[in-house]
């Protein structure tokens, strides 16, 4: 798994609620079965004017200028500033592999559909939950501060703000533990083999039912 | 101490470690496994040299890309014409023969959507646990299993450990007692709690879905409830068991027989919450005050009685509700105060995980027999959710009645729900389905939906914009 430790990168805004993965990441780039890539085809349906395809070069392809990170200020961004539940629907991990791999790290909203709020962990990427009046001051400093970026540090779980404030965020200690170090999470559960399998044990005598009968 | 909700009882009983926070290492009886998540699950073995810890434990059917036309399907694997696609199926099989997992390849007649697959076959059981890399493995709640998606490395960590580390969830209880209206159906009633509570409204939480009107469903309609539990924020969809659910699986493939039978029943006849079991919120909903629901927007929130009048932003107070409602306008095409009888169709289809099972085509083939479709519609697709459900579909006539009506009996597959395979919606086109999300694009580049249930589908085929099948 990848690590995170501190970020310090351009905000960037996805101003709408609701965000679903088939907007983060459109059907037809699940086709790959890779899993690096999809960063050129993040939000596709709003970010280009025309209809994206695997595999396609999206240098010449018409934007929408109209959409924040086709913007000049926003290009090199790093953490997204975004709405209530964020990350809706399908439980596509296209979506977080496509955030990644366009620079994402870490992602800033209210609230977040648990599916993608689990899978960004997997990936290097750090969710954070604010509260609504929080997130909207940190959207309004944004918008009027052109080159506003922050410091995200999950050590301390603190994030600096290029105009000085200080906010403080909760995360999970096991997440941070392992999001932290980068470790392997089957590595860690396969810690525990012994009782895996003595739970399993007992769970066939209980239930011979499930065991053996699917193949 | 109060009793146990259904929820408490499924994680207490598949619990291997209990971690800090009611976080826990949960035990998984059942992965299923279809072609779009499951690649790079596979490779991630690979590449560490693991093997899966149970092989036993998994089921793989492609469903997502597979091509629902006769001709391109009768070639099977090598006859799928888009080459991305035909190698995420190719590469499913491979996965499949070389990690020895059982695989319903494209053209076994068992073949299906893997939510309408699991169930018909009996590889889901009520006390299961049970993941799958697809958002509406909740389906599979409505046989008293906690079932629920997952993303592809937690598709790869069950496959190398059986086991899902997670953090316990919040007991909801949604109960609709009473009785529904003829032409109501148990579609209607999920999008009238979604719209109830809204599309984030069961994060963190699990819901169990109760009352009278539940009670009386059909696994079919069961199914199509627990399927949209994700639509509105809920990971996991639970309904209890009872005699409908037993005499469901009874029989079933890879159901249990003779005395494991016996004692499997007497497991199950425990799945249910207990009288005095807390929930952390209940909801109530009447049967009777439930009608056909139509949506009108690109949230399964947005969602009307058919009766409905398209809202208007203007009169929002909330600048985030009015953005939104004005957003979703734009796409859809539609004018605040506009009657949602008054919305015109293009296309019409029938399937996907939610409502694809044979009372489903059972309900539509009623509403269209001796009819025709508009002239003004321009494709009605049907798609069965398996291969069985499309014989038995056959062997009643259905296909017949469809055909005759003017619109297009499928291969099973996801086909237009999300539109993986050629069935794709065009830009601005309206399509009444029967489907689980209006999103921006799920159905084609630009494309419209509307979520209905099959009556009300079927009755708009007809129509050629949403009529209230109830007087039909």
């Amino acid at each position: 798994m990848k690590s995170f430790t501190v970020l310090q990168g351009i905000v960037a805004p996805m101003d709408r609620a609701n965000v679903d993965t088939d907007l983060i990441i459109p059907k037809q780039f699940l086709k790959s079965i890779k899993r690096s890539g999809f960063g050129p085809y993040l939000f596709d349906e709003v970010r280009y004017l025309d209809q994206g395809e695997p595999g396609q070069d999206c240098t010449n392809r018409p934007i929408n200028v109209d959409f924040a990170l086709n913007q000049a200020r926003y290009k090199s961004a790093a953490v997204l500033l975004a709405r209530e539940n964020f990350g809706c629907g399908s439980s596509r991990e296209h979506a977080p592999w496509a955030l990644e791999d366009f620079g994402f790290h870490c992602i800033i909203a209210p609230s977040f559909a648990d599916i993608f709020f689990n899978n960004c962990f997997k990936n290097g990427i750090l969710p954070i939950e604010l509260d609504a009046n929080v997130v909207d001051g940190l959207f309004e400093e944004m918008y009027a501060n052109e080159g506003y970026s922050m410091t995200v540090d999950l050590a301390t779980q603190t994030i600096k703000t290029s105009l000085g404030e200080t906010i403080r965020f909760e995360v999970d200690e096991f997440r941070k533990h392992c999001l932290f170090n980068g470790l392997d999470d089957i590595a860690l559960t396969l810690d525990s083999a012994d009782a895996i399998r003595a739970y399993e044990r007992g769970w066939r005598e209980k239930s011979p039912w499930l065991f053996d009968v699917i193949k | 101490m109060s009793g146990q909700t259904l929820y408490d009882k499924l994680w207490h009983s598949h619990l291997v470690e209990e971690r800090d926070d009611d976080c826990g290492l949960i035990y998984i009886d059942r992965q299923l496994i279809h072609e779009v998540t499951s690649p790079q699950a596979f490779e991630g073995l690979r590449i560490a040299g693991r093997q899966p810890w149970r092989v036993d434990a998994n089921f793989a059917v492609p469903d997502h890309n597979v091509p629902t036309e006769l001709h391109e399907r009768s070639g099977g694997v090598a006859g799928i014409i888009d080459p991305i696609s035909r190698l995420q199926v190719q590469t499913l099989d491979d996965n499949c023969r070389d990690f020895d997992i059982l695989e319903f390849q494209v053209n076994d007649v068992r073949q299906g959507i893997v939510h309408v697959v699991g169930p018909e076959q009996g590889v889901t059981l009520p006390g299961m646990t049970i993941v799958c890399g697809d958002s509406h493995t909740s389906t599979h709640g409505a046989l008293g299993a906690l079932a629920q998606g997952i993303g592809t490395s937690e598709v790869e960590h069950v496959m190398a450990t059986q086991c899902l580390l997670q953090q316990r969830m919040k007991n909801m209880l949604v109960r609709v007692d009473g009785a529904l209206q003829a032409g109501v159906t148990a579609k209607d009633v999920v999008l009238a709690i979604i719209g109830e509570i809204g599309t984030a409204g069961g994060t963190h939480h699990a819901i169990e879905f109760g009352g009278e009107v539940v009670r009386a469903l059909s696994m079919e309609g069961r199914m199509t409830i627990c399927n949209m539990a994700i639509e509105a924020g809920a990971r996991v969809g639970l309904i209890g068991v009872d005699e409908i659910t037993i005499e469901y699986v009874k029989g079933r493939p890879y159901a249990p027989t003779d005395e494991q039978w016996d004692r499997a029943v007497a497991a199950w006849r425990e799945l249910h919450s207990d009288d005095d079991a807390h929930f952390d919120r209940v909801v109530e909903l009447r049967g009777e005050d439930i009608v056909p629901q139509v949506t009108w927007g690109t949230s399964p929130e947005m969602v009307l009685p058919v009766s409905g009048i398209i809202p208007d932003p203007a009169t929002m107070e909330h600048a985030g509700e009015r953005d939104a409602t004005k957003r979703a306008l734009q796409y859809m095409g539609l004018e605040p105060g506009m009657a949602i009888t008054d919305i015109q169709l293009d296309t019409v289809f029938i399937g996907s995980c939610t409502n694809s099972r044979i009372e489903d085509l059972r309900a539509a083939a009623a509403v269209v027999e001796g009819k025709q479709v508009a002239s003004t519609v321009k494709r009605a697709l049907v798609v069965p959710g398996s291969g069985q459900i499309k014989q038995q579909a056959e062997a009643e006539g259905l296909d017949k009645i469809f055909i005759a009506a003017g619109m297009e009996w499928r291969e099973p597959g996801c086909s237009m729900c999300l539109a993986m395979n050629s069935d794709k919606l065009g830009a601005g086109e309206h399509c009444a389905s029967t489907s689980n999300r209006n999103f921006e694009g799920r159905q084609g580049f630009g494309g419209r939906t509307h979520l209905v249930s099959p009556a009300m589908a079927a009755a708009a085929a007809v129509a050629g914009h949403f009529v209230d099948v109830r007087n039909w």
